[in-house]
């Protein structure tokens, strides 16, 4: 399969934005630098004060953003290809609440919010995936019903994360919802290796998936006649989003509606013939580092979590999907 | 059967389902981290004589008991309600977003307007979930099929995810509505102000007054609405009398007692396994049978955690989800 011309620019286009973003993204702070001069920074030229804010200080956070971004976009577009309903992303089906579960909890054991509650966060995502599909298999599962009872799952987690932040003390809880709304405030490099290490393997076990995925777009039957192992299939398409989505959860939270939206307006930028993994992912990118930077400079007083900014564009997005997914 | 016997049989389940009832609301008043023999509360709730236990049962247990009783019943007729207007048998209150609403108008009117008395709130909960439902439905109306589970399924999933991303930016932003929401959204029958008892309950009774008159409407509109129109229905009132006859409900349930899920999904599907079709009957049945489901769930709650307890909510959230699932997994549900 070739890519096609207005595939190649979008994605070109999309990455030339994603990287001016991520050095506005580190333009930002006490210390002041230019476009031009973190650029420069970032291939390892200029003065040494500026290299070590740009490389010690403010490129982790970027780089999550950046990551995540890829990670909840290409994660996204796997599971709304898979269930054939633009809704089926991992908020709405359990992976995403299965990680906050899991995640809270270790915070609240005292743990913080370092590695512990990443690793966590990942086995929760995993956890309660694993046990969607398992309820849902019946002689195989389809997509809609991992969908169904992936929504009670995450009724269930919701419920028990509500339990956990009632049982915490104030101050845990603030750090909480910081951490359920999605936030790239104070990221080091610690939280950078894990999930590099989760984007360089399960990005290309995507696009290697990407033939699969798009017989199964076009539904069970059609994927069968054109040769497609459609059981093995899901589970290798589902195993592989909800790896990209638990590891982007455990470094930032679930920054909510990137992996719903991404893979929607890449469908709308390229209008493809199968799913528009790179395209995804790189929305994803541009939509995470553009929210955050708005997030930090909408304010005059202090940075919003990321989050907040995603969930409040994302609301009527999501309405209008809804609207029309249903015409 | 006969049609006589058949009504006598469920005129006596009724009878026994209300048994079942008191026994809950008794057990309900016993169990705590103190326990009372039933003599010890039969005494207390007759003769109060003013000594610790009196003050116990009229102070704690009744009124946590009565928010369960109220509650409980118009969860139950809502989510009846819900099932037998959309003939949709996955609708829930906490599902289909109606909660959601009424949480995300609670929290916008603590936060911004400073509004704190129930008296206050409640209001927005109305509005909240009003404006919840009627979305949702009309999202899942649209296009082929009208508003199949499915459809009403995902919109209310989506309506939600999306109300909830907006609750808990209102969270992030202030500190002490967050710290009275925490407490409020995990829905608890106790620690409530028993004066909001008698605040909710005019609301409550008129959506039941409500409910039970459309109830006969409802078995006609279960033929099909062209049927419905023949047999001289009108259809239009029906479900505008329904709809706020589930908003009344339901935004009182939530405004009370937090958003409970699953007890409008779960009884409505007891009672028809009871009592058949009827909308007339599994209104009655729901209305009986939700009450003794969350004060079980309650008492349930007290006693796998004693001392300590788990709020109702996340312990009916463990009974109907699992519930939730095997529905969906016996059913054929079509893909959109």
């Amino acid at each position: 399969m070739t890519a096609r011309p207005r595939t190649i620019v979008a994605c070109f286009l999309l990455g030339a934005s994603a990287f001016l973003l991520l050095c506005l993204e580190i333009t930002i702070g006490d210390f002041p630098l230019t476009v031009p001069e973190v650029a420069a920074g970032l291939f390892g030229s200029g003065d040494p004060a500026a290299l070590l804010v740009i490389n010690e200080i403010r490129l982790p956070r970027a780089l999550v953003g950046l990551l995540i971004g890829i990670a909840f976009g290409v994660g996204g577009l796997l599971f709304q290809a898979l269930a054939r309903n633009p809704l089926a992303s991992p908020d709405v089906i359990g992976v995403t609440d299965g990680a906050n579960t899991f995640a809270v909890a270790t915070l609240l054991a005292g743990a913080g919010t370092g590695l512990g509650m990443s690793t966590m966060a990942v086995l929760g995502g995993f956890t309660v995936s694993a046990i969607v599909v398992g309820l849902s298999w019946k002689q195989g599962t389809t997509g809609i019903r991992i969908v169904l009872v992936g929504i009670g799952m995450a009724a269930l987690c919701g419920s028990i994360t509500d339990y956990l932040l009632l049982k915490s003390g104030a101050f845990q809880a603030q750090q909480a919802v910081v951490w359920l709304t999605g936030s790239l405030s104070g990221r080091t490099w610690g939280s950078v290796p894990a999930l590099a290490v989760a984007v360089a393997l399960l990005v290309p076990a995507a696009l290697a998936l990407g033939k699969w995925l798009a017989g199964l777009e076009l539904g069970e039957d059609t994927a069968r006649g054109l040769g497609v192992p459609v059981q093995g299939a899901r589970l290798a398409i589902m195993a592989v989003g909800v790896g990209l989505v638990s590891f982007a959860t455990a470094a930032a939270g679930p920054v909510a509606f990137v992996a719903l939206l991404a893979p929607q307006i890449a469908r709308r930028l390229v209008h493809p013939s199968v799913p528009p993994l790179m395209t995804s992912g790189l929305v994803g990118a541009v939509v995470v580092l553009a929210a955050d930077l708005v997030a930090r400079t909408l304010l005059s007083s202090g940075e919003l979590p990321v989050g907040v900014v995603t969930g409040v564009v994302g609301a009527p997005v999501l309405l209008w999907l809804l609207a029309r997914s249903f015409r | 059967m006969t049609w006589g016997s058949a009504l006598t049989s469920r005129r006596i389940g009724l009878l026994l389902a209300l048994a079942g009832l008191a026994a809950c609301a008794l057990l309900s008043i016993m169990v705590g981290s103190r326990w009372l023999g039933v003599g010890a509360v039969l005494d207390a709730l007759l003769h109060p004589a003013g000594d610790q236990t009196e003050a116990i049962v009229w102070g704690l247990r009744v009124p946590r008991t009565g928010f369960g009783l109220a509650v409980g019943a118009a969860l139950g007729m809502a989510g009846a309600l819900m099932q037998g207007l959309t003939r949709n048998p996955l609708a829930d209150p906490g599902l289909l977003g109606v909660s959601a609403g009424a949480s995300l108008a609670v929290v916008l009117a603590t936060g911004f307007l400073g509004v704190t008395s129930l008296s206050g709130y409640i209001w927005f909960a109305f509005a909240g979930a009003a404006v919840a439902a009627v979305v949702v439905f009309l999202l899942a109306a649209r296009g082929v099929g009208g508003a199949t589970p499915t459809k009403l399924a995902l919109a209310g999933a989506g309506v939600t995810a999306m109300i909830g991303s907006l609750t808990t930016s209102v969270l992030l932003a202030d500190a002490a509505t967050l710290d009275r929401y925490r407490f409020w959204s995990v829905g608890a029958l106790s620690g409530q102000d028993p004066a909001t008892l008698l605040q909710v309950l005019p609301f409550l009774a008129v959506g039941a007054l409500l409910a039970a008159m459309i109830s006969p409407g409802m078995n006609a509109l279960s033929l099909g609405e062209d049927a419905a129109r023949g047999l001289g229905q009108r259809i239009g009132l029906i479900r505008v009398a329904g709809v706020v006859a589930i908003t009344l409900l339901a935004g009182a349930g939530v405004a009370v007692c937090g958003p409970i899920a699953f007890v409008g999904l779960v009884v409505p599907h007891l009672a028809r396994a009871i009592c058949g079709p009827d909308h007339r009957w599994v209104l009655a049945y729901s209305a009986v049978l939700a009450p003794a489901l969350l004060l079980a769930a309650d008492v349930l709650g007290r006693l796998v955690a004693h001392p300590d307890e788990l709020h109702v909510g996340i312990v009916v959230a463990a009974l109907g989800a699992p519930f939730f699932i095997a529905f969906v997994r016996r059913s054929r549900v079509a893909e959109l």
